[in-house]
């Protein structure tokens, strides 16, 4: 073997690493994928549950949401503030408090004062009880209490207690999963700040609510004379708080005859 | 040979996985669902099928002085190949890259692919015999792997004692499929 072979050898290999290089230069360009460095940025700050409360598939598909199609960086309201905060550092953006809310469940009606139409001995499952005449209750909107958002919940923030669907205030991140869950559509996401919610979405008439349950709003409109700052409005037979205005003052709840109108410590 | 004798064996009687054990890694390492099995059995046929035209040519170039190069030159259009096919992939199908994962550049060290080519050279194919072989060495490979995926996909839903469970079974399974194989070996056309 002589110094023009091991040259030959050389230019061989050098020539196919070259050509191939080449390609693979040309065939980069044509199928060339724009990532975004912020998206890998964004995701390291994202909480990381994949819980879907903003609304896309999980903490990635979020990120790069935000990059690409312009989506708010406020979104996620598990990471809440501090989360937007790094994201908007990330994209040069000032970000948007968060308002931090929480699940609640709209019914107050459990075992002792709800009142049943039949005896429900199926599958231990709020949709499928509520296929059935709408469900053992008699209230129409009332909670079933199989647990299918306790089941749904990621973060172990839902309980049933005596017949109903508690959430657990402090473990609630507001991902929103049980308010998609839930079958008889009661559960709604509500400012945390507001201490008094209407725990009812009966829309019927009191007298026939009455005979439903006796923690039922009646429509009465004891709140909204009380109301100093005309937060509550009574519609269809049913007290709707606005959450903007109310003051958490407390006077309607201890007004509502009925008691609907329920305190929760924050 | 005729090529009837060259895809069959290529498929049946020299089975690259099954017979010649070549590809052993993506063959258990991407053989749990059929969808990606066949995925992988896409990308490998693809790679394996354009590295044996290529390298019968580049064979040429090298000729019988710098037969020693044949490795190197021949690792070196396969990986560049699956580079290209990872390029593709990522893509135009990025469920199966992500499905696929570290498994899709790992077609470089698949030693089928290699195989194949050295095969290709050693056996002194022509360029359409090296082609065929290629191709149907590779579409053997999807088969087995395909094959395997289907058995997997079932022996998850069955009662297998605690220890059997994941890869004991699965290298179980593979070894009768091989044996199955060697039912072929008798054939011979």
């Amino acid at each position: 073997m002589n110094i023009t072979d091991i040259v030959t050898a050389v230019i061989i290999v050098g020539v196919t690493g070259l050509i191939f290089g080449c390609l693979l230069a040309f065939a980069s360009i044509i199928f060339e994928i724009k990532s975004d460095e912020r998206e890998t940025k964004i995701l390291e700050v994202l909480p990381g549950a994949n819980c879907g409360a903003c609304g896309y598939a999980g903490c990635s598909a979020y990120a790069s949401a935000i990059v690409k199609d312009n989506a708010p960086i406020n979104a996620c309201s598990v990471g809440k503030d501090a989360v937007a905060k790094k994201i908007g550092k990330i994209m040069g953006v000032k970000a948007g408090a968060v308002e931090p809310m929480v699940a609640r469940v709209m019914c107050g009606g459990d075992c002792s004062i709800a009142v049943n139409k039949y005896e429900y001995e199926g599958i231990h499952d709020c949709l499928a009880a509520s296929k059935l005449a709408g469900g053992p209750k008699a209230c129409p909107n009332g909670c079933l209490g199989f647990g299918n958002c306790v089941i749904a919940c990621p973060f172990d923030a839902i309980s049933i207690e005596n017949g109903i669907a508690v959430v657990n205030e402090e473990k609630c991140q507001a991902c929103g999963i049980c308010v998609k869950k839930c079958p008889k559509q009661i559960i709604k996401l509500v400012p945390k700040k507001n201490m008094y919610t209407v725990l009812c979405s009966n829309r019927e008439k009191g007298a026939l609510t009455n005979k439903y349950c006796s923690a039922g709003c009646i429509g009465c409109k004891m709140c909204e004379k009380v109301c100093s700052v005309g937060a509550i409005k009574v519609k269809d037979n049913f007290a709707v708080i606005d959450y903007d205005l109310c003051i958490n003052c407390g006077e309607c709840a201890e007004k509502c005859p009925k008691k609907v109108i329920v305190k929760r410590d924050i | 040979m005729s090529y009837l004798s060259l895809i069959i064996g290529a498929l049946f009687t020299q089975n690259f996985v099954m017979v010649k054990f070549l590809g052993i890694c993506p063959f258990l390492g991407v053989s749990k669902k059929i969808n990606t099995a066949a995925g992988m059995g896409m990308a490998v046929t693809f790679v394996m099928a354009v590295a044996s035209a290529i390298t019968y040519l580049v064979n040429l170039i090298l000729g019988s002085k710098f037969e020693y190069l044949q490795t190197i030159v021949f690792i070196l259009i396969i990986a560049g190949l699956v580079q290209f096919v990872e390029m593709f992939v990522k893509k135009s199908m990025p469920s199966l890259y992500n499905a696929l994962g570290i498994y899709l550049p790992l077609i470089t060290t698949n030693c089928a692919v290699l195989g194949v080519a050295l095969l290709n050279v050693q056996n002194g194919y022509n360029f359409i015999q090296s082609v065929l072989y290629g191709t149907f060495a590779a579409l053997g490979f999807t088969m087995a792997i395909i094959i395997f995926a289907g058995i997997r996909e079932t022996i998850d839903d069955a009662d297998i004692p605690e220890s059997f469970k994941g890869f004991p079974i699965a290298l179980i399974t593979a070894g009768l499929m091989a044996i199955a194989f060697m039912g072929f070996s008798g054939f011979t056309i």
